[in-house]
């Protein structure tokens, strides 16, 4: 995950100057070395696995490669075929419709949530453990789970709008639907991680604040939206980067749910990217549309960092 | 985790290069040899009838041993293809017939001796052969037929279906057995690429332009045909907000009773064995004429294969000893391919369904799955998407089939 160094502590007060001794020279070697230490068991990793991927898919990028027979070098080709075709318009549509949906839902159910988890509730541990479980379990497996219970025929969900009189529509089966129930299941599962990410922001919130509103007259309503909002906005702002770059990558519950289908109406960039690979033998434009994502998340944290300014209060 | 994705291509180039850097020293000459097989052919329920003919091919050649790994159909040619490229690819391998051209243009297979090339039907072993040489043995094939529920003909005062059946009957018999209040269902047909190139030829058109580098479905003859598919949703066939199109959805309508006829493989045969109710099969209606689909697979020995001569021997036994022919045969596992007409005539003399017989007549006019260089898969998925779109009310079916056109004609040009 990529914090924003905006997030982090308030910078220590500049070190005191003194002049380097040799002693102060080797202890600052030293923890060079300790630093590295600490460093490398994520860095290793990090490199072989990310960074090195990262680089031989650009590489991949500018070849036609089917997996199969050699590569080919094309130059921009690859590029330039993806932004002619139709279809990467589509799949990123599909994915911003797919953010559009998911964000504002799982932002609003984990403040509702982490507001309630934070009164004095009892039993407070167990419900936010409880909250936090689908966060930790297996995409495949929530996936799985989320198409019985969203099946059209016997499904509980719509046997129990027909309780109701409610016809229930076809969930990942009907073309109009079925992003909706990937948006669903997303945010029923992610719930418990922002859920926790603004428990921590709350907590942070100086209950002096509270007091003098009240003082000054202001209701709960007051109150929640010129103190706990303003307040909470640190939190908010991470939770906002998180998602939308967790979003851009939105892969494993649209692959386990629907493939990409009925009709391509799911059809993501990242289920796009491994369709090209591993199923149309095209590597080479897999890659390229891998690093068109990169640069479109990049961008668009780029401009959320700057556009902070605006409206996170710190402190 | 996610981040990963943008490095899948990645991260299959490095290990490609990291394995080709250690290929394996040859064999030596007589000792024991273990040949690997990877196979989707036995999953779902024929893993048992697999290991029968691999242990007779392993008691007749006590020197070799065969490792298999059985991997479900929807999982199997990805793999296939990350092992190609990783170079781990096992000694014997499984194709279908819409796979194996990109397979032996890539030069993953070896060119095979066929010892015994008059054992197999003609037609298959001539369907993975390049110029002349065998690049794959057929394994097995299969059709689709129409199968229909007898009882519930029985009940609404229906003559059974026929070889001579057309659309049109067809069409009238699923709307006297749809009966909403019953929750019964006529008829169902998948709104997929394989059912659409099928239903093209019955209709007397065709799904490629005779050079096969463009489309010619986009014709009023082929627009007919795809709404022949698509209008039976919501009409007599369930929609697909109801469900339809998910897996084993016609199947298990049919075997719940609620189902009149469904257009379905004679894989089919072993989950309908215990049906409640009386079921047969008949040749698929055409409209203008009859088309059927048959469906091939075949295995294949790896170029790169330390074992040829061990991993040929085995593919030849897996497709053409008797052994097969036997556990095939017996156990209903799709059919033998096999020259001989007279091994096969046991296969009708087997119960239920009654009209074996259907499934040999089927193969007298066949509609073969259109085949291109490029972009084989993609066409596939394009067909069934657009279709969908128009199945589900989206577009209109003229509109699917050009966008349809137009996408594919982009692809494989």
């Amino acid at each position: 995950m990529v914090l924003p160094t905006v997030l982090t502590a308030p910078a220590a007060p500049p070190p005191q100057r003194a002049p380097l001794s040799r002693k102060k020279k080797r202890a600052s070697a030293g923890y060079v070395l300790t630093v590295l230490a600490f460093l490398l068991p994520s860095a290793i990793p990090l490199t072989l696995f990310v960074l090195g991927p990262m680089v031989a898919a650009a590489w991949i990028s500018f070849t036609e490669w089917n997996l199969i027979t050699p590569m080919e070098f094309i130059g921009w080709e690859n590029y330039r075929s993806l932004l002619a075709d139709e279809r990467t318009g589509q799949v990123f549509l599909h994915t911003i419709g797919y953010i559009a949906g998911y964000l504002p839902l799982v932002y609003i159910g984990g403040l509702a949530l982490a507001l309630a988890l934070n009164q004095a509730l009892k039993g407070r541990s167990f419900w936010r453990g409880i909250y936090f479980l689908p966060v930790v379990t297996s995409w495949i497996a929530v996936a799985i789970v989320w198409r019985w219970l969203l099946n059209p025929n016997n499904g509980v969900v719509n046997l129990a709008l027909g309780w109701f009189g409610i016809d229930g529509p076809g969930w990942w089966t009907d073309p109009d639907w079925a992003m909706i129930s990937i948006i669903l299941a997303s945010s029923w599962k992610d719930l418990g991680f922002v859920m926790v990410i603004l428990l921590a922001g709350l907590q942070t919130i100086n209950p002096d604040l509270y007091d003098a509103a009240k003082v000054d007259g202001a209701g709960a309503w007051n109150r929640f939206f010129n103190v706990t909002i303003p307040m909470l906005s640190p939190s908010t702002f991470f939770v906002i980067v998180i998602s939308l770059i967790n979003g851009f990558q939105v892969f494993d519950q649209v692959y386990a749910m629907t493939g990409g289908g009925p009709g391509g109406s799911t059809q993501v960039v990242v289920q796009q990217i491994y369709d090209l690979t591993f199923r149309y033998g095209a590597a080479g434009e897999a890659s390229a549309l891998s690093w068109l994502l990169f640069i479109v998340i990049l961008a668009v944290t780029v401009i959320q960092i700057i556009g902070q300014k605006r409206w996170v209060h710190y402190g | 985790m996610k981040r990963s994705l943008l490095a899948a291509g990645g991260i299959v180039g490095v290990s490609a290069l990291l394995l080709s850097a250690c290929a394996s020293e040859p064999a030596a000459e007589d000792g024991p040899v273990t040949i690997t097989y990877s196979n989707f052919t036995s999953s779902g329920g024929n893993e048992d009838n697999l290991q029968t003919i691999v242990d007779a091919f392993e008691a007749e050649n006590p020197n070799v041993t065969v490792d298999i790994t059985t991997l479900p159909y929807g999982d199997y040619f990805t793999t296939l293809q990350t092992d190609l490229a990783a170079g781990t690819v096992a000694d014997v391998v499984d194709t279908n017939y819409d796979f194996f051209p990109q397979l032996a243009s890539s030069g993953s297979l070896a060119p095979l001796e066929v010892t015994n090339p008059e054992s197999y039907r003609e037609s298959l072993i001539d369907a993975y052969a390049v110029d002349g040489t065998s690049y794959g043995l057929p394994s097995s094939f299969s059709d689709v037929v129409l199968y229909y529920n007898a009882d519930l003909f029985d009940a609404a005062g229906l003559d059974y279906p026929t070889s001579d059946w057309t659309w049109a009957d067809e069409q009238a018999a699923a709307e006297a057995l749809t009966d909403s209040a019953s929750g019964t269902w006529g008829d169902h047909q998948p709104v997929s690429f394989y059912e659409f190139y099928k239903v093209l030829d019955q209709n007397g058109a065709s799904f490629l332009s005779d050079d096969g580098t463009s489309v010619a479905f986009n014709t009023p003859a082929g627009i007919e045909a795809a709404e022949w598919l698509t209008d039976k949703s919501g009409t007599v066939m369930p929609t697909i907000e109801e469900g339809q199109g998910t897996a084993d959805f016609d199947t298990n309508l049919f075997l719940e009773g609620k189902l009149g006829m469904m257009h379905s493989g004679i894989w089919v045969f072993g989950a309908l064995a215990d049906a409640p109710f009386t079921w047969d099969i008949a040749v698929e209606p055409g409209n203008t004429q009859q088309a059927s689909a048959v469906f091939s697979n075949a295995v294949g020995v790896s170029a790169a294969s330390d074992h040829i001569a061990e991993a040929t021997a085995f593919a030849e036994f897996l497709t053409s000893s008797q052994t097969m022919i036997d556990v095939r045969l017996d156990s209903g596992w799709e059919l033998p391919p096999t020259s001989d007409e007279d091994q096969l005539a046991v296969y009708l003399t087997k119960d239920s369904p009654a009209n074996r017989q259907a499934v040999f007549d089927s193969l007298d006019s066949i509609a073969l799955t259109p085949l291109v260089e490029n972009g084989q898969q993609e066409m596939q998925d394009i067909v069934t998407e657009e279709l969908i779109e128009a199945q589900a009310g989206r577009k209109s079916v003229a509109d699917a089939l050009a966008s349809a056109e137009e996408r594919i004609n982009a692809v494989i040009g």
